[in-house]
């Protein structure tokens, strides 16, 4: 099955760049001069034909793209494949500086895509000159310089408005991710830091190190740091939206006064920032805190309880103080929702006998489930990745000498990820990290996502 | 039936006055603890032996910068809320009204690269952003160049409001005449005065917050740290005895004008993330 779909896409992405090298090659043979030219010099059959905008666009972004990659990039491009054989060294007391791997990789990258872009461009060229020419030949009259800067605005205002977050997210996500992904692939770490060291592909041999329980590799810790992981996200986001839950129908039970009052109260810990409520709470459990100092003083406990120190504790502890921060969340969404259930199904409940917790089994839990799916699927990906949690109550730790790597035992992997990043300067192992957490990321939302009964044509409602 | 129903609101009232303590808790230990004026760390008492003003008289006498960070995070704030709204707007505006080609294609891939843990390209985008002279000393305007750079990827929420408004209006307002630019602008924007109230209160929340990827750009400068960076430095430091009260005084002013922002704004908040939950 999932065979012959690929088949189907791989032999019609061939049928499509057979069928456009076809229309390339009749565009080239049935064209006048001035579309033979633009095949060399873009913009040349827009410029000759009085689409002065449209020629002088594509023959800037051919100028740039073509004085970037001679005068720039290629420098960089040449040695993608060995990222430098170069290393800075000295000649008696002067430093020479060689090969910089870093920019190498990324300009290299760089490079490509804009390559890529021009081979484009180039065609969108092509497909102007010939449509320009089919147009006059039927004697109708090409759009003016005036409408083509008009339709920016109208028929194709989603240029102008995608324009800048599109190169923004280029350059400021995707670039950097590519980027990482590659470094994955290299030696790049504390020993291999440019500009003073080269670092180069080493293959698969991370994804080795990772896999490769004992000896050198860390697999077992990795494993250790994913299920907690996982187990984190799980409670993190089912305990707050039952207990969340619960709250919401307290607060709209009949006969409650002050509800806003109560909504209110819960609610502070939102507006709060976080670093603030989360460093005074994760005070609060330390050795000296006060939640200690309390017990000790009325003689409950004898010696100061570790709740950062000892795993199991630091864990159950993070889970809770984590409710503190959700349920006022979940109360937020569920409160909105609860309004839309049909209150005749409560009515008939109530009139067959129901109890509360009837009605809530049978009528609200459903409801809610339908309607939040992909608000539980959010939460649970955004509380794999919950850096703030963790990090600011207590860093990851405890430490523990049977993990490798700096991990500690509250570490999710993008905490781990950050430590190596910044402690360790670790960078190819953080990016395989990276790359593991991206793959639980998408492996769990098209599982779940799939089975989801909510997923609706997307038109739907409009 | 009565008084089982008495009986139930009993045990509510009692469940949420038990709730509200914890909940308040952590704040009124933080005012109590800004007053303080005894020296050290947490102690084993709540209601500090002397009250003064102490904490806030070294926030603002110059033996800190702490106005100086917290106008680079008011900065920050600001900018980022402007310009972020105004990103999505345009964004979610384009997927949501119009038909391109590679639409699709756009939205898949963001969803892909949304996947990937942000922090695993911190040192690229510290690279990229040194190469422009905008950390350390430019740590204020590379933070907000970074967040709005990346933003157009969260439409999710306004997208699907953009959505819940029928296309008849637009397709009306094209016969009239009207061009897509002027649709956005007077049709669809007074329109979604709430997702944008909303949109706007989350980015300018964000940035009171952001510890990671700005303690690292502004590294070590300490004119171009924000307040989240600068005052969990005071509670890591080595000398965490005499910076906590200072630190409970500086999360009071923070927290003030952020939480009574919030709490005016409270019921567009609501909407935002419940459409956002229904939606996806």
């Amino acid at each position: 099955m999932d065979d012959t779909k690929r088949d189907g896409a791989l032999s019609r992405f061939f049928a499509w760049l057979g069928k456009d090298l076809k229309e390339i090659g009749l565009t080239f043979a049935e064209g006048d001069w001035k579309t033979k030219l633009s095949f060399l010099i873009m913009g040349f059959g827009q410029l000759l034909r009085g689409q002065v905008v449209r020629g002088l666009t594509m023959l800037a972004l051919e100028g740039g793209v073509l004085y970037y990659v001679f005068a720039f990039g290629w420098n960089y491009l040449k040695d993608i494949f060995t990222l430098g054989t170069v290393a800075t060294h000295k000649e008696g007391r002067r430093t020479v500086y060689g090969d910089n791997s870093f920019l190498i990789l990324l300009y290299g990258l760089l490079t490509i895509v804009i390559i890529l872009a021009l081979i484009y461009l180039w065609r969108v060229n092509l497909k102007q000159n010939r449509e320009a020419e089919q147009r006059l030949k039927r004697g109708k009259r090409l759009p003016t310089n005036r409408e083509d800067l008009a339709s920016l605005f109208d028929k194709n205002f989603d240029k102008t408005l995608l324009a800048v977050p599109v190169l923004g997210i280029f350059i400021f996500t995707a670039l950097p991710i590519i980027f990482m992904i590659c470094i994955a692939f290299t030696n790049y770490d504390k020993n291999h830091q440019p500009p003073s060291n080269l670092f180069s592909w080493v293959g698969l041999d991370n994804f080795k190190e990772l896999f490769g329980i004992g000896g050198e590799g860390f697999g077992g810790t990795f494993f250790y740091v994913l299920g907690w992981t996982l187990v984190w996200a799980f409670f993190a986001t089912f305990l707050t939206y039952f207990l969340g839950m619960a709250v919401a129908i307290m607060i709209n039970k009949k006969g409650i006064k002050l509800k806003k009052l109560w909504r209110t109260i819960l609610v502070m810990t939102i507006a709060v920032p976080q670093f603030v409520s989360l460093l005074y709470v994760g005070k609060m459990f330390a050795a000296d805190g006060l939640v200690n100092a309390y017990l000790l003083k009325w003689g409950w406990i004898q010696r100061a309880i570790p709740f950062w120190q000892n795993a199991t504790y630091a864990r159950i502890l993070i889970i809770a103080i984590n409710l503190w921060i959700g349920i006022p969340y979940t109360m937020l969404i569920v409160t909105g929702l609860l309004m839309n259930i049909p209150a005749e199904l409560y009515e008939s409940a109530r009139i067959d006998g129901a109890n509360p917790f009837q009605t809530f089994r049978k009528i609200t839990l459903p409801y809610m489930l339908f309607v939040t799916g992909p608000f539980l699927l959010t939460q649970f990906i955004g509380n794999l990745n919950n850096f703030n949690v963790i990090f600011l109550l207590n860093q990851g730790n405890p430490k523990s000498m049977s993990l490798a790597k700096n991990a500690g035992s509250t570490d999710l992997l993008v905490t781990w990820l950050y430590k190596m990043t910044i402690n360790d300067a670790n960078y190819k192992i953080a990016a395989v990290i990276g790359i593991m957490v991206f793959l639980v990321t998408a492996v769990i939302s098209l599982v779940v996502y799939n089975m989801m009964p909510s997923v609706k044509d997307e038109e739907g409602f409009q | 039936m009565a008084r089982r129903r008495k009986i139930g609101n009993a045990v509510v009232y009692l469940i949420l006055i038990l709730m509200s303590i914890i909940w308040l808790f952590p704040f009124v230990g933080l005012v109590l603890q800004s007053f303080r004026g005894e020296y050290g760390g947490m102690v084993d008492y709540l209601v500090s032996k002397q009250f003064s003003l102490v904490n806030y008289q070294f926030l603002f006498g110059g033996g800190s910068n702490f106005p100086r960070w917290y106008l680079n995070t008011l900065i920050i704030a600001l900018a980022v809320s402007v310009l972020q709204t105004v990103v999505i707007i345009c964004v979610s505006y384009a997927l949501s009204r119009m038909r391109f080609r590679g639409r699709k294609a756009l939205m898949n891939i963001w969803l892909v690269l949304g996947m990937f843990p942000g922090f695993l390209t911190m040192i690229c985008l510290y690279f990229l952003l040194k190469q422009m002279g905008l950390t350390m000393g430019g740590a204020v305007p590379g933070l907000i160049l970074i967040s709005v750079a990346s933003s157009g990827m969260g439409y999710y929420v306004c997208k699907g409001y953009f959505d819940t408004i029928p296309k008849s209006l637009d397709e009306a307002a094209i016969i009239d005449g009207a061009t897509r630019a002027q649709i956005l602008w007077k049709m669809i924007i007074p329109l979604s005065k709430p997702i944008i109230i909303y949109t706007a209160l989350v980015a300018f929340m964000a940035p009171w917050c952001d510890y990671i990827f700005a303690s690292y750009v502004a590294f070590g400068y300490e004119k171009g740290y924000n307040v989240a960076v600068a005052m969990t430095r005071w509670v890591w430091t080595n000398d965490y005895q005499g910076y906590f009260t200072r630190f409970c005084a500086g999360g009071i002013l923070v927290a003030i004008p952020v939480t009574i922002l919030f709490m005016c704004l409270q019921k567009y908040y609501v909407e935002g993330v419940t459409g956002g939950a229904v939606k996806g």
